[in-house]
């Protein structure tokens, strides 16, 4: 494949056109994976020895928990081609997916908390994964009101990318806190590539099913998303041509 | 249908229930945006077409 063909989607036209074309399937098998992922889960899958019934709550706390670092990833890169390229779509991209993956975060947050409260005796501890759970969850907070706040445009996009790059530090911590300190509440991840170190298979497989779900819902209103900040840019010029004119 | 949730039954459903609110809310409020905003454009482009 041609990396530079991808350019191509810089143009907000080109974007628009070729995201119409496929928005409708992946918001369509997004809905299905999320559907048949947490009913699978939720009602034909055992207790676990350990959480009881508890284990349940996996299939949408991991996935989210994945999406939101994931989420603020996609923003560093698509923050990183703004600076360098100045494509005015990578930057909307970013600003589109910051509420999204601000509600994975939530997600992650409140269904680690509802689940620590049976499990560990208590909704909240400072632990390194939880602490740089909420620091990250700050973060998007922070980004988004950043672009609320500037009216122009490109410097939004400028303070914003600088932002990303700086909460890059904290979407890191929160994947890797559990493997390098060896402390605090919060168990080791819950996926790897090491059957040993995985859940067992009777949730492992409704789980990628949910995670399928997320990501593909994560893509669809990203695009959605990018589409409306795209439209709602050439408006504002359009507005500010008639204004001077 | 329903699976028994035992002594924990309060703390899966909230769980559900927490994220699927908050799943609909945000694909409601990206739905509606996107509506209105593609129809706000529509508008001012077809007035500008019309002003010349």
């Amino acid at each position: 494949m041609n990396l530079n063909a991808l350019w191509a989607y810089a143009n907000p036209k080109k974007f628009i056109q070729a995201t119409d074309r496929v928005l409708p399937w992946i918001s369509i098998l997004a809905v299905l994976s999320l559907v048949v992922g947490l009913v699978w889960g939720f009602f034909f899958t055992p207790e676990d020895y350990r959480q009881g019934s508890t284990v349940k709550i996996i299939y949408l706390h991991v996935p989210s928990a994945l999406m939101a670092i994931n989420a603020w990833l996609m923003m560093l890169v698509t923050s990183l081609v703004w600076i360098v390229r100045r494509h005015h779509v990578s930057a909307l991209a970013a600003r589109a997916a910051a509420p999204v993956g601000a509600v994975m975060t939530l997600i992650a947050l409140a269904t680690g908390a509802i689940w620590g409260q049976p499990m560990w005796g208590t909704w909240w501890a400072w632990d390194p994964r939880l602490t740089s759970f909420l620091i990250l969850f700050l973060f998007y907070l922070g980004y988004i009101a950043l672009w609320e706040a500037i009216e122009d445009d490109d410097t939004a996009a400028d303070l914003t990318s600088i932002l990303c790059l700086v909460g890059s530090v904290f979407a890191l911590l929160s994947r890797y806190a559990v493997n390098f300190w060896n402390q605090g509440l919060h168990q080791g991840a819950s996926l790897s590539l090491d059957k040993e170190e995985n859940v067992a298979d009777v949730f492992y497989y409704p789980l990628l099913v949910c995670i399928a779900g997320f990501v593909l819902l994560f893509i669809a209103l990203v695009f959605l998303r990018t589409q409306t900040e795209i439209r709602a840019r050439r408006m504002r010029a359009l507005l500010a041509r008639e204004r001077m004119g | 249908m329903m699976p028994d949730l035992g002594k924990y039954a309060e703390a899966v459903l909230s769980s559900y229930a927490v994220s699927i609110v908050l799943l609909v809310v945000l694909v409601w409020l990206s739905v509606w945006r996107a509506t209105r905003v593609r129809k706000q454009l529509e508008d001012i482009e077809s007035k500008v077409k019309r002003d010349g």
